[in-house]
């Protein structure tokens, strides 16, 4: 079962702390929202989690100032 | 030790802590400021920002309770429990006392929401933490007007950087540059959805 | 073909034409089932007494039996994802209980954001008790005591006479959709019942799980509604007895842009493109490109327009039949610059909620205008395509990655003018 970390875009202002804490994950558009490095199209939002990063997922999580970050199995 | 010398001793132990609380008090206030802004410090990432911020002001917390618990036993200030959340009341300097007690009931509503920020949601969270910007200018009202220290020059020079140091935090999170991405960003067109919000 | 105008005047309907195959005609009531492609407009007038001359009465609905009609007449959301209609009621159903929190919503969406579209709003006007009978029946299948009627202003009085004049639809909300290009999108349509904001929002789970106040939600475009108080009615081997067998039944199609007699049509599904830009009075050799499925769509170049309006006979040209739209662009016509003005009014129809749709569709139409409005720079084509594909897939809807897709559809299909413009002339107007 992977999971994978949701983004709300709606929520999303682009500061940045998820993108220090999964710098392998998420990289920062032009703008500073986050943007999945290697994740097809239809992955850019339900962003796939090697079980290596989980921790730092659930940190990213639970720092998100805009709390628009969740990790979903699937 | 004789019952003069322990409230001598307990007397300076809560001025002490008095102190120590509001310090890390504005430190917090100015570094929920920069965390907001989006951007990091020198060789200080975001996230460690945002919990700078966050044990800054657990370690207000903690000195606060610490000066509130002292000056119970405290013979000039006799605090009662009820002097503790019920502001106004007190033997001494009811009013400077008053404003310690507003003070200590808006900081444990911002942390108590901080503390359930990820059960009761962002607007509730964010609408409480906005008091931040009350407590801070309160206490440090208490701190002059109630403490022993309060009108001598080292407090009032400490209260002056602090004033400076969140007045201009403020003032650059009220000026255009202050998001780190406002000047690649479009404004919104509907504006109304991204205002300003604390942290 | 069946000829109604556009904007509706009240002309009466033309006469049932080419079939491509016969009709089978099936019994419900007294009334024989419609044959040819003429359908969805029979009834001579918008009265419900008219009406039920054309079509009978509503049919009792057995929920089984009209999901499994649905499943076997293939027919597929008219709105513009082209979802399978039976599988959003099964599951609706599926995820539906007897608790409170727990009854499904039905909602009939004729918000037609899509400011080329008028079929919706045709269909509201001309045959608004089809649409009244397909909500009724949808939500007596997936068991829905909540059911609204969602739709634009301009079709917001039509909908109030029909409704006033049925009694079995008393406990339907009419709910007037605002003019946003956004606004008909499934989650905006459940945000505008829910909260009365028409703005997408974010799910990680279909509508039909978790919709309005976390209620299972069936959001379905007006004219699906229509077309399965039909299937329910006459069956769906009557539906599938005309169109192609990957495009069964029939659609109503929008062609509009630069013909001479815009309007709204039903067609049989799979009709090639200049069929239906020939009903409305544009020959091909007229026309520069025919832009199909509306602003979320692809343009079609005019020497291809023999295509069928289908999804595989538009998908390389990155189009699909959509909410059934067709614009027509004169050969006369720049066509970086038409697409550049296209750009600009997607990137201004943002709902402003999500970061990179809110600033990169502006910089991708920005860029779009500049390679329009003649600057000269090799870079311009490789950055649209750049942006293109940094917006796709980071929204809470899909007008991010349908605009995108829009953009990058015009460099394909205007590839000669684009290298014209990059050195400095135009195709069209050299």
């Amino acid at each position: 079962m992977t999971e994978t970390l949701h983004i709300d875009w709606t929520l999303c202002d682009g500061r940045g702390l998820c993108t220090e804490l999964l710098p392998e994950l998420l990289g920062r558009d032009e703008w500073g929202y986050p943007v999945a490095r290697t994740s097809p199209a239809a992955e850019r939002s339900d962003v796939p989690v090697p079980v290596a990063l989980l921790a730092a997922a659930r940190d990213a999580v639970a720092l998100c100032p805009r709390q628009a970050l969740r990790l979903d199995r699937c | 030790m004789d019952a003069a010398q322990l409230d001598a001793a307990l007397w300076a132990f809560g001025r002490g802590t008095g102190v120590v609380a509001l310090v890390a008090l504005t430190l917090s206030v100015v570094l929920g400021i920069v965390t907001r802004s989006g951007r990091p410090l020198p060789g200080v990432p975001r996230f460690s920002i945002t919990l700078l911020h966050r044990n800054l002001s657990l370690l207000a917390c903690v000195f606060l309770v610490i000066h509130i618990v002292s000056l119970f036993f405290d013979s000039f200030a006799q605090l009662t429990p009820l002097d503790v959340v019920v502001p106004f009341f007190g033997d001494f300097l009811p009013f400077w006392q008053g404003l310690g007690t507003v003070a200590v009931d808006l900081l444990i509503a911002v942390m108590v929401t901080a503390l359930l920020r990820n059960r009761i949601g962002l607007r509730a969270f964010r609408t409480v933490h906005w008091l931040a910007y009350a407590t801070w200018p309160i206490a440090l009202a208490h701190g002059i007007g109630n403490g022993t220290d309060g009108t001598s020059a080292w407090f009032l020079w400490v209260s002056a950087l602090s004033v400076l140091l969140v007045l201009g935090a403020v003032g650059w999170r009220l000026s255009t540059r202050f998001v780190e991405f406002s000047g690649a960003r479009t404004a919104s067109p509907t504006g109304s959805q991204r205002e300003v919000q604390p942290r | 073909m069946t000829l109604t105008d556009c904007p509706p005047g009240g002309a009466p309907l033309g006469p049932p034409g080419d079939s491509r195959t016969p009709g089978i005609p099936l019994v419900s009531g007294a009334v024989g089932a419609p044959e040819g492609t003429a359908r969805l407009f029979l009834a001579a007038s918008t009265t419900l007494a008219a009406h039920r001359a054309a079509y009978g009465d509503l049919p009792t609905a057995n929920a089984d039996s009209l999901i499994d009609q649905l499943r076997l007449s293939s027919l597929d959301g008219r709105g513009g994802a082209a979802f399978p209609v039976w599988r959003k009621l099964a599951s609706t159903r599926e995820h539906s209980g007897r608790a409170k929190g727990r009854r499904p919503i039905v909602i009939a969406n004729g918000s037609e954001g899509e400011p080329l579209s008028r079929k919706d709003m045709t269909l509201m006007t001309r045959a608004p008790h089809l649409v009244i009978d397909g909500l009724l029946l949808a939500a007596a299948a997936v068991g829905a005591p909540d059911l609204h009627l969602y739709v634009s202003a301009r079709a917001a009085d039509a909908a109030r006479l029909a409704l006033d004049e049925r009694p079995d639809a008393r406990h339907v909300t009419l709910v007037t959709a605002p003019d946003a290009f956004v606004a008909g999108e499934a989650t905006a349509v459940a945000n505008a019942i829910e909260r009365g904001v028409s703005v997408p929002r974010d799910h990680v789970v279909h509508l039909s799980e978790s919709g309005v106040r976390k209620r299972p939600t069936l959001v379905q475009n007006v004219e699906t509604l229509a077309q399965l108080a039909l299937i329910a009615r006459f069956g769906a081997d009557w539906f599938r007895s005309v169109g192609t067998s990957d495009e069964p039944g029939t659609r109503l199609v929008t062609v509009t842009g630069d013909v001479p007699a815009p309007q709204v049509l039903e067609v049989a599904g799979g009709t090639a493109l200049v069929h239906l830009l020939a009903a409305a009075g544009a020959g091909p050799g007229e026309l520069r490109a025919v832009l199909v499925g509306g602003y979320h769509g692809g343009w079609v170049p005019a020497e291809h327009v023999g295509a069928p309006f289908s999804k595989d006979g538009l998908r390389m040209f990155g189009a699909a039949p959509g909410a059934g739209v067709l614009m027509a662009l004169a050969a006369s016509s720049c066509g970086l610059a038409a697409s550049a003005l296209i750009a600009d009014y997607l990137a201004a129809q943002t709902a402003g909620q999500c970061g990179p749709c809110v600033n990169g569709l502006p910089a991708l139409a920005g860029v779009l205008r500049r390679l329009a409005g003649g600057a000269v720079d090799a870079a311009l084509p490789a950055e649209i395509a750049r942006l293109a594909d940094l917006v796709t897939g980071r929204g809470s809807c899909s007008h991010p990655d349908g605009t995108a897709r829009f953009v990058l559809s015009t460099l394909t299909a205007f590839a000669d003018d684009v290298d014209a413009h990059l050195h400095g002339r135009c195709v069209v107007n050299p």
